[in-house]
């Protein structure tokens, strides 16, 4: 049982990923280190234990990432999907630092799967972790322990108590009772607010009660939301966020990865009314399934129903609900309860509308498209006639919020009044916004909490010496 | 394979591991699962015998109990492998066998060895029981007589073969591959089956009680079946000495069988008390309780029976030796009648499922890529 009553090195809040990765940089440079998990150590790692994959630049093959991915390449797709609401200069600082970060995550006991299909084409861009997030915080935390790190499950931190800019001392609950912690240098590694439907609520309305939140219900925003309240600066969008099309009947909260849906590029998408409202086959589906699901937040009750034919069914994978099935549009339209005249106009008119004569490529844009309808569809239009038909209710699925503390290069968090912080750093989702203004690239969260995890551990560690 | 709760269980979690397929990476059992979208009772069977328990998914797993979905793939799939052992059993009649396994063991063994006892004493008077021969030639003989542990041995062992053989084809009826099976299928199971490739866990072996990886499993398990095919071994050669170069038993210790047999032995040995001490301290969570009795039954069957092996070599030449060579030929005798009802089919079955996942090799997984 570890002495909290002790002044340790560094305090580090939160339990994922990019916590992890601080508090094991910090003790390695030395630093005596304490770590906060507010989940029960069955559900430790926040929404790191759902993920896959980490995006890594790389200017040649290696034994877990196939070709190149060179950083100007990584850069260009982060710019197009955040639309330039990014910071060039610790975007390319992350990006570098991404290729450095194997043999340290190996000598950490993490393990990848070899360079290979895996899923959404990433074999390139992406290398994966044996087994998953899980797996990967599993290595972590032995390491951890192993190290020596002080680690507390159920304990949360409500209150990182700020004085002329530095965090004096930490209050916290430990298994349900209250208790005061103390630190040289404080990490806040704990994640977004999405599990906080009070607080999306006041950004999204009632909208937030069709919302899933595909992670950890553990990440409800205290400490983000308690340190915006003592005068450390805020960036990014309240409203953005990483969110997908999930399955509608997924579960409130920690559904995780087997509740998304490929099956958008391959399907015809209709709102509740029977209406197409965006380009299905607009790119392939690891640059798309990021926006699909601000797309069906905007739509009303924020629900879609994604319908195809036998010919699309086996090209995505499989959601773990089974899909609604019918004999017919009409009939599909019915079961999920949208108008079956409307619904049958809707794939009429785009069954009209596509050209055909192109060979059909799943792999890639192969042009096949639509014409006249608005909006088309262009790539992978084929009529939708072979029945059976199958049917997907789609809902949005967030998996993290982007409004965060802003930090420098060398993750300290800076004050409204732009002076750095004395003594307290972020790593991990609590300062994507920093880099993530909108949308989203595959592996890119890991990418942020493993970079910006290691540079918070160091520097802590280095100031705590100081 | 009947439709029962635990295929329904499996079902319902292969789905979901199917919509995820993270632990891919980790055995044969994720690939397989990739291939199709329905799961039939036989695939079912066929994806929990092809299961080496290695449990690398369940502390990999996001939705691992306590979360709402509760998935424990490696126990689920142990019952379901438990359930396709009585399904398979040849005759019907003797599958009853495996419900409290660990008591059927327990009660052959001890029936055979009271059974040995018994013939020997009968067969041989106090004075020959119980006389010390040193390495006279056909002492062991003198207690019971060849012509009683040929037919004896010939015939239950035999009889086991026969029970195995039938089992398989039951298997292979229900949950075996469609498509026919080439050469080269049949050496990628041969080679997965005997490196334990699935215990591997995908490099770093299994989890035993933790999240930690270790081939403590493996190396005991190689240790274990590599000492049986040695005793086994030892009696093929100790067959041929005594048939065709009219050499009887005892032979020296120095000697083709007796090397082979003390190797075996003692590998067995270790191998067994290894797994076994191992069992006493693992996570009881991704494991089925109710199936614990019959394995350790095994275990101690076989330790018994290397260890009993290895006191007869030591006594062979005093007046112990009828006495040690009752009751190891006992155990023999137990090992032989329980071969086709006890956790020793699991080689059989999942030799089987690793010939149909090397015929299936070459398929793609559906969706995904």
């Amino acid at each position: 049982m570890p002495d909290r009553k002790q002044t340790y090195d560094v305090l580090v809040a939160g339990g994922g990923n990019a916590a992890l990765c601080a508090a094991i940089t910090a003790r390695q440079a030395g630093a005596s280190v304490l770590l906060l998990e507010s989940a029960p150590k069955a559900f430790r790692g926040g929404n790191s234990r759902h993920t896959r994959n980490l995006r890594a630049m790389h200017d040649a093959p290696n034994a877990v990432l196939t070709d190149a991915y060179k950083e100007d390449e990584y850069w260009d797709d982060l710019l197009r999907v955040t639309g330039g609401n990014t910071n060039e200069e610790m975007a390319r600082m992350t990006i570098r630092a991404s290729s450095g970060v194997f043999d340290w995550m190996k000598d950490c006991g993490v393990r990848f799967q070899p360079s290979l299909t895996g899923t959404l084409n990433l074999g390139r861009t992406n290398a994966f972790f044996l087994g998953g997030g899980k797996a990967l915080l599993n290595a972590y935390y032995l390491t951890a322990e192993k190290l020596g790190i002080d680690i507390l499950y159920d304990t949360e931190v409500i209150s990182m108590n700020m004085d002329d800019g530095s965090v004096r001392s930490v209050d916290i609950t430990y298994r349900g009772f209250p208790e005061t912690v103390y630190a040289r240098c404080v990490v806040a590694s704990c994640g977004g607010f999405q599990a906080n439907l009070e607080w999306m609520r006041e950004f999204w309305g009632d909208a937030v009660d069709n919302f899933v939140i595909r992670g950890t219900p553990y990440n409800r925003g205290r400490v983000l939301k308690n340190l915006l309240d003592q005068g450390v600066a805020a960036i990014g969008d309240p409203t953005q966020c990483h969110a997908v099309a999930l399955d509608a009947r997924a579960p409130k909260f920690d559904g995780g990865i087997t509740t998304r849906l490929d099956s958008v590029p391959y399907s015809v998408v209709v709102n509740k009314h029977g209406d197409r409202f965006y380009d299905e086959g607009e790119d392939v589906w690891p640059k798309r399934y990021a926006i699909w699901g601000r797309l069906i937040a905007q739509q009303p009750d924020q629900i879609a129903y994604s319908i195809c034919d036998s010919k699309a069914f086996p090209l995505f994978m499989p959601s773990v609900y089974p899909a609604i099935k019918a004999d017919s549009v009409g009939e599909l339209a019915l079961k999920m309860k949208l108008d079956p005249a409307k619904v049958i106009a809707t794939v009429d008119a785009y069954n009209a509308a596509v050209v055909p004569g192109q060979s059909f490529d799943n792999l890639k844009l192969d042009g096949n498209r639509t014409e006249g309808l608005t909006p088309n569809k262009t790539n992978w239009a084929r009529t939708v006639d072979k029945g059976p038909f199958y049917g997907y209710p789609l809902r949005p699925g967030i998996t993290f919020t982007y409004l965060s503390v802003k930090v420098n290069d060398k993750a300290q968090v800076l004050m409204e009044n732009g002076q750095p912080s004395g003594n307290l750093f972020a790593s991990g989702e609590i300062m994507s916004g920093n880099i993530l203004g909108k949308g989203y690239l595959a592996g890119f969260g890991m990418t942020i909490g493993t970079v910006f995890g290691r540079i918070a551990g160091a520097e802590a560690a280095r100031h705590a010496r100081n | 394979m009947q439709e029962t709760e635990a295929v329904l269980n499996a079902r319902r979690e292969m789905e979901i591991c199917n919509a995820c397929r993270y632990c891919e990476g980790f055995c044969a059992v994720f690939p397989a699962v990739e291939l199709r979208r329905d799961f039939s009772a036989g695939d079912l069977s066929y994806l929990a015998n092809l299961c080496h328990g290695c449990r690398g998914c369940y502390y990999a797993c996001q939705y691992a109990p306590p979360h709402e979905w509760g998935i424990n793939v490696p126990r689920t799939l142990a019952e379901v492998r438990a359930e396709s052992y009585v399904e398979y059993a040849w005759p019907p009649a003797l599958a009853k066998a495996f419900d409290r396994n660990g008591v059927v063991v327990s009660l052959v063994a001890a029936l055979s060895i009271s059974l040995i006892l018994l013939i020997a004493m009968a067969i041989a008077s106090p004075g020959q029981f119980f006389a010390a021969r040193g390495m006279q030639a056909d002492s062991f003989y003198a207690v019971i007589p060849l012509w009683a542990m040929q037919v004896v041995g010939v015939g239950t062992f035999g009889f086991s073969l026969f029970a195995l053989w039938k089992g398989a084809m039951n298997f292979w009826a229900d949950a075996g591959a469609k498509q026919s099976i080439t050469l080269t299928a049949i050496a990628i199971a041969v080679k997965d089956a005997v490196t334990l490739k699935n215990l591997g866990g995908g490099g770093d072996g299994c989890n035993d009680n933790s999240e930690a990886f270790s081939m403590r499993r493996r190396y005991l398990h190689h240790a274990m079946a590599g000492g049986f095919m040695l005793c086994f071994a030892a009696t093929c050669v100790g067959f041929v000495y005594h048939t065709f170069l009219g050499l009887p038993a005892p032979y020296p210790f120095i000697s083709a069988p007796v090397l082979l047999g003390t190797v075996g032995g003692v590998l067995l040995t270790i191998g067994t008390v290894g797994l076994f001490a191992m069992k006493l301290v693992e996570d009881p969570m991704p494991v089925v309780r109710r199936l614990l009795g019959g394995d350790v039954a095994m275990l101690v069957l076989l330790a018994l029976a290397a260890i009993t092996g290895l006191f007869l070599l030591a006594v062979r030449a005093t007046g112990a030796m009828g006495i040690a060579l009752a009751i190891h030929l006992g155990f023999i005798l137990a090992l032989f009648l329980v071969l086709p009802y006890s956790k020793m089919v699991h080689g059989v079955y999942r030799s089987a499922a690793l010939l149909r996942r090397a015929v299936e090799r070459d398929m793609k997984p559906l969706g995904g890529e």
